[in-house]
């Protein structure tokens, strides 16, 4: 039924989207971008694509953060643009899309004044998908009440802030709880305004914020191993939305080391294989740490893949809203492929260069 | 949901009810009269509103047809602008859904002649009125699912197209088949007015009988 009424709103804007869609790097773009041996060969190989001419006024020495800024801002206009012509209810579901950079931003600002980094230097670096207003002040409060009464409470994210009022005083243990109660918050409002939307647009998003959902409560318990965080503070990070939920979950909350994890998460059949040859990090012998290390990065990569994946198979739907939150997760990682492949030419690091994802 | 429901469910046949209640118990229930209704009502009724029903929905189901691919091609185009003349197709198709309506509206409305009341009411007559009228109807309802099928198929065909050339020719296919819908109903809509004449008007002695029986309610 949903292809009865879908267009009379939304069928220029899916058109569009999926026209963007189609400008996304290839694998053989990937390959001739893999083989550029300065950044202005790499330069030239991008004007070729949908990027075009984008780094083309840019003073020659050309470095990684120009390119990864300037490829950003292209992500940033077409979001805008598409924000500019949607109606009710796409236009909320963007704005929903828009929550998630703004938690990362405040979370950023709070940090940075913590450390007592530079303010403007601390708003450059924000990301521009989440960027509001009144955000410069947030670098003046010192409690989490302060931030909340003088900040929050007139952004849309000031419901997810609510439920974390009682931690006083801001350290990093803090802001890290915060940031996880918050985004926890955001994923299952989001999770629930999916479900409003209806069919086939709750079947689409609902699978890429479960997986969201699961990634982040795996994150959480590798990354609280070993921490003074408690068990039950914990818990209360998880989502409870997602496939692990509530028995993984459950299980994700009272585990001790990654072995505990992987037989957590051994109950979804799609995450079983992201732990298949992830060195447990139980050793005790002299490089224990380093292998935790690689073992949590080589899991990153997959949790990347798996969500590249998911978000791929957004675009076999036609008739709904899952396109235009995938194409922003697509555009991103595709970002940040061009980054690594930069960063790959600039440092002359050329063995490590194919540890990109590739996308279509 | 739950009280616009119940009222709109729970309160007409409420209303139902107790009208068809205080018809019966005040001696007049023959007011519910199927037959003396088909009896009473104009042929002409009939007919006129199959053909308005045919042209309506047909012309409905193309308009439908035609906004929902027309904004996938306008979209689509902004990216990939060698979509728009090749998906002209699919307007096209939606368009074709309209055109067997009018056909059929015009075959129709050619059977409309101007008799007298006193003698319209013929079975001959009769038949014509109703012929027309379920003809119409099955023309329109046909022709609306063939234009929304169309529509839609198209709207897939330009997001497919706009992203690999390739795949316009064979949802094109499948496009061309919905598009057959409409057919069957155009074919089906004349066989069953085949054996309708034109309105006659009665001939001889046929003619003082054939008055419409005037019902004590609808005067």
């Amino acid at each position: 039924m949903e292809a009865l009424f879908f267009n009379i709103d939304n069928g220029f804007m899916e058109g569009v989207v999926r026209g963007y869609k189609s400008g996304i790097l290839t694998q053989n773009q990937y390959a001739n971008l893999a083989q550029c041996e300065t950044l202005e060969d790499f330069r030239t190989q991008l004007s070729a694509t949908d990027y075009g001419g984008f780094l083309a006024n840019e003073p020659l020495p050309l470095s990684t953060s120009t390119i990864q800024d300037k490829a950003t801002q292209i992500l940033v206009d077409q979001f805008n643009y598409l924000r500019s012509n949607a109606v009710e209810p796409l236009n909320k579901f963007l704005e929903y899309i828009t929550y998630s950079y703004m938690i990362d931003n405040i979370i950023l600002l709070i940090t940075g004044t913590l450390h007592e980094r530079d303010t403007h230097e601390l708003l450059e670096r924000c990301h521009p998908l989440g960027v509001f207003d009144s955000m410069p002040a947030l670098c003046v409060a010192t409690t989490v009440e302060e931030l909340y009464q003088s900040v929050l409470v007139e952004t849309p994210l000031a419901p997810y802030f609510r439920d974390c009022l009682s931690a006083n005083d801001l350290d990093d243990l803090n802001i890290e709880i915060i940031r996880n109660t918050v985004y926890k918050a955001y994923l299952e409002d989001f999770y629930h305004f999916c479900t409003s939307l209806g069919q086939p647009t709750t079947d689409v998003m609902q699978r890429i914020l479960a997986f969201e959902a699961d990634r982040r409560t795996v994150n959480i318990t590798i990354n609280s191993f070993n921490t003074e965080l408690s068990k039950e503070q914990r818990a209360k990070l998880f989502p409870t939305i997602g496939r692990l939920w509530p028995e993984g979950n459950n299980q994700l909350a009272k585990a001790d080391e990654i072995d505990q994890v992987r037989a957590a998460c051994e109950n979804v059949s799609e995450y079983r294989t992201f732990f298949t040859d992830v060195q447990s990090g139980g050793h005790t012998n002299g490089n224990g740490n380093l292998d935790e290390l690689a073992a949590a990065t080589q899991l990153e990569d997959r949790f990347f893949r798996m969500e590249v994946f998911l978000n791929k198979q957004a675009f076999l739907q036609q008739f709904q809203y899952g396109v235009f939150f995938s194409y922003i997760k697509l555009k991103e990682q595709e970002i940040r492929n061009i980054t690594w492949i930069a960063e790959c030419i600039a440092q002359d690091a050329k063995d490590r260069i194919q540890d990109f994802i590739p996308i279509f | 949901m739950g009280l616009k429901s119940y009222y709109s469910y729970g309160l007409s046949s409420f209303l139902v009810i107790v009208i068809a209640l205080y018809l019966l118990f005040t001696g007049s229930g023959e007011a519910f009269n199927v037959g003396r209704f088909l009896e009473e009502s104009s042929p002409y009724a009939w007919g006129a509103t199959g053909i308005g029903l045919c042209i309506g929905l047909s012309v409905g189901g193309a308009g439908w047809g035609i906004f929902v691919t027309g904004a996938s091609i306008l979209g689509g185009g902004v990216r990939a602008p060698r979509i728009t003349t090749k998906n002209l197709i699919s307007i096209i198709f939606c368009e074709v859904v309209a055109i067997y309506g009018v056909i059929i509206g015009i075959v129709y409305s050619a059977k409309l002649t101007a008799v007298t009341e006193d003698v319209l009411y013929t079975p001959e007559n009769y038949y014509t009125g109703f012929a027309l009228f379920w003809g119409g109807l099955t023309v329109g309802a046909c022709n609306l699912l063939c234009g929304v099928s169309v529509g839609i198929t198209g709207s897939t065909a330009a997001i497919a197209d706009a992203s690999d050339p390739d795949l316009f020719v064979k949802i094109l296919v499948v496009e061309v088949f919905g598009s057959i819908l409409g057919l069957f109903g155009l074919i089906v809509g004349l066989l069953m007015v085949g054996n309708a004449g034109d309105f006659t008007a009665a001939a001889g002695i046929a003619s003082t009988t054939a008055k419409a029986v005037v019902s004590p309610y609808v005067m």
